[in-house]
């Protein structure tokens, strides 16, 4: 039996792994033109680039640092630097994190989802931010906010994960903390100039973008059960259901409250129910992602349309409106619907009779809120002190493209 | 009768718009074109190759108006537009012969409003 005890690697769990990160990564171009079909033509390379521009830079500082930081050995509320350059990451599993893959494969998964955190807040800022700003904003953002919060809520010996607070696939440490990151910078950066109203400028744009996202979200929340069992066959199921269920109920609400459904609604409720199932994906059944599905277009769809032009912010693309929101909807939902009957692993929640889940859930919600809010502000204030946030007034007239990039993505003469 | 034809920069649109509405006038034809002023274009790059002089992006406004309405639809134009900057944008005015509703038939100044 010990031939067997030396080599716990499944060859079925590391396939499903590798492949689930590879459509984790697929997802951070999608959200591009997601976000990119949104803004004005002037401004559509400006969010291609910083989205492309994350998966580059963070992939590089996610194997030099960031993952030790993240899911090193450390105190209960950062990581160490001993796996710096993914030293002792190597191909044997790890029991902590990854009993039967590889580390590596493990810590690749993760660098997906650490890359298209901060591309989600771009959303937020989005037409007016210069690139320089951006990329120092995205390292200071990924070292101080993103890796506390992902060490505190998953690693082993995390201040929050040792409260029991549930968090499948990242609710808390992806969609709350991009959300609630989107919602500070959009008030420290201030209204875009000339523009109070959504301005998509490619509807297609935002449905492909948004296709991909939800195809992605199949190696996001079924690639998170880190093996290929029952496990990721039941969040996959309930990750499509509670997509769908969103997007039926956002385009359900258009037609009762303004007339006709839209497509650009459609899919936005479909992205809300994405980020709302998320942590909940590995501990509810149908019935429960049925239920967040349609909550969350109602929750999202109130906050975009009704309270976001009452308090005046412009959170460009509504990544507070729809990540922040809908993840935080999504948390709580996790302590109301989970079940140990789908995860034994996981906790029983309200339903099931153990009101004190969604306790524990607002408390772990709340703490990121909290730090996310206070270390994204202040990430801000240094950035905009130092060599300031924003592009110059004529810059953002003419469009970032041109200014930032000096280049242009359609013409209309040959 | 004089059709005004105003360049201006994209983003002042939606003031224009205002402002046209605002001094009651209410039929505009809108279009995208290029060109540039004393702004004298823009440098793009495209895998590290220049290409100078680029024409920017401005929106042309015409409007056909009776003689009365030509300073109010100035104004209006001026009010929206202006910010001060180079890239403005520019005004010009022109008589106007005729002017024919196609669904009626009627012409002149009946036809324009």
């Amino acid at each position: 039996m010990e031939t067997a005890a030396v080599n716990p690697i499944s060859a079925g769990d590391t396939a499903w792994v590798l492949a689930s990160s590879a459509l984790v990564m697929l997802m951070t171009p999608g959200l591009a033109f997601f976000y990119g079909g949104m803004v004005r033509r002037k401004n559509v390379l400006g969010v291609l680039m910083q989205c492309m521009g994350t998966l580059a830079l963070v992939s590089v500082l996610w194997v030099v640092y960031v993952y030790s930081l993240a899911f090193g050995k450390g105190s209960p509320f950062m990581g160490g630097l001993d796996w710096a350059m993914l030293n002792g990451v190597g191909q044997d599993a790890y029991a902590d994190y990854s009993a039967t893959i590889p580390h590596l494969a493990f810590m690749i998964f993760q660098a997906m989802f650490a890359i298209i955190t901060p591309a989600l807040i771009i959303g937020a800022f989005a037409e007016r931010m210069k690139f320089s700003a951006f990329l120092v904003f995205t390292v200071l953002w990924l070292t101080f906010v993103y890796a506390p919060i992902c060490h505190m809520v998953w690693a082993v010996g995390g201040w929050v994960r040792g409260m029991g607070a549930l968090d499948f696939a990242g609710g808390t440490v992806v969609h709350i903390n991009a959300g609630v990151a989107g919602l500070v910078t959009a008030l420290f950066i201030g209204k875009r100039i000339g523009i109070d109203k959504p301005s998509l400028h490619n509807v297609p744009f935002v449905v492909l973008g948004g296709a991909l996202l939800w195809f992605g979200w199949f190696g996001f929340n079924a690639g998170s059960a880190l093996a290929a069992n029952g496990l990721a066959a039941s969040a996959f199921v309930v990750t499509n259901t509670a997509a769908a269920m969103a997007a039926l109920t956002w385009a359900a609400l258009e037609w009762i409250f303004s007339g006709k459904p839209t497509m650009f609604g459609t899919i936005t409720g479909a992205v809300a129910g994405l980020v709302a199932i998320t942590p909940a994906s590995g501990f509810v059944d149908v019935t429960g992602a049925l239920w967040i599905g349609i909550l969350v277009s109602v929750f999202c769809y109130f906050a975009v349309s009704v309270i976001k032009p009452k308090l005046g912010y412009d959170d460009s693309l509504d990544a507070f409106g729809v990540h922040g929101i809908g993840g935080f909807w999504g948390a709580i939902a996790t302590g109301i619907f989970a079940s140990k009957a789908v995860n034994p692993a996981g906790a029983d929640g309200l339903l099931a009779g153990n009101a004190a889940q969604v306790g524990i859930q607002f408390l772990a919600a709340g703490i990121t809120v909290v730090y996310c809010a206070l270390a994204t502000w202040i990430i801000c204030f240094i950035v905009d002190k130092t060599i300031g946030l924003r592009v110059k007034q004529e810059e953002e007239v003419m469009g970032l493209d041109l200014t930032q990039h000096h280049e242009r993505a359609y013409t209309i003469i040959e | 009768m004089k059709l005004v034809i105003a360049i201006i920069q994209p983003y002042r649109l939606e003031e224009v718009k205002k402002a046209l509405y605002a001094a009651d006038v209410n039929l505009i034809t809108v279009s995208e074109v290029l060109g540039h002023g004393r702004q004298v274009g823009v440098d793009e790059f495209y895998r590290g190759v220049k290409e100078t002089g680029n024409l920017l992006r401005k929106i042309r406004l015409e409007i056909a108006v009776n003689d009365n309405f030509v300073e109010p639809t100035i104004n209006a134009v001026i009010k929206g537009a202006r910010t001060g900057k180079i890239g403005d944008g520019k005004i010009f005015v022109v008589d106007l012969p005729r002017c024919v509703r196609i669904r009626t038939g009627e012409e002149g100044s009946k036809a324009i409003g």
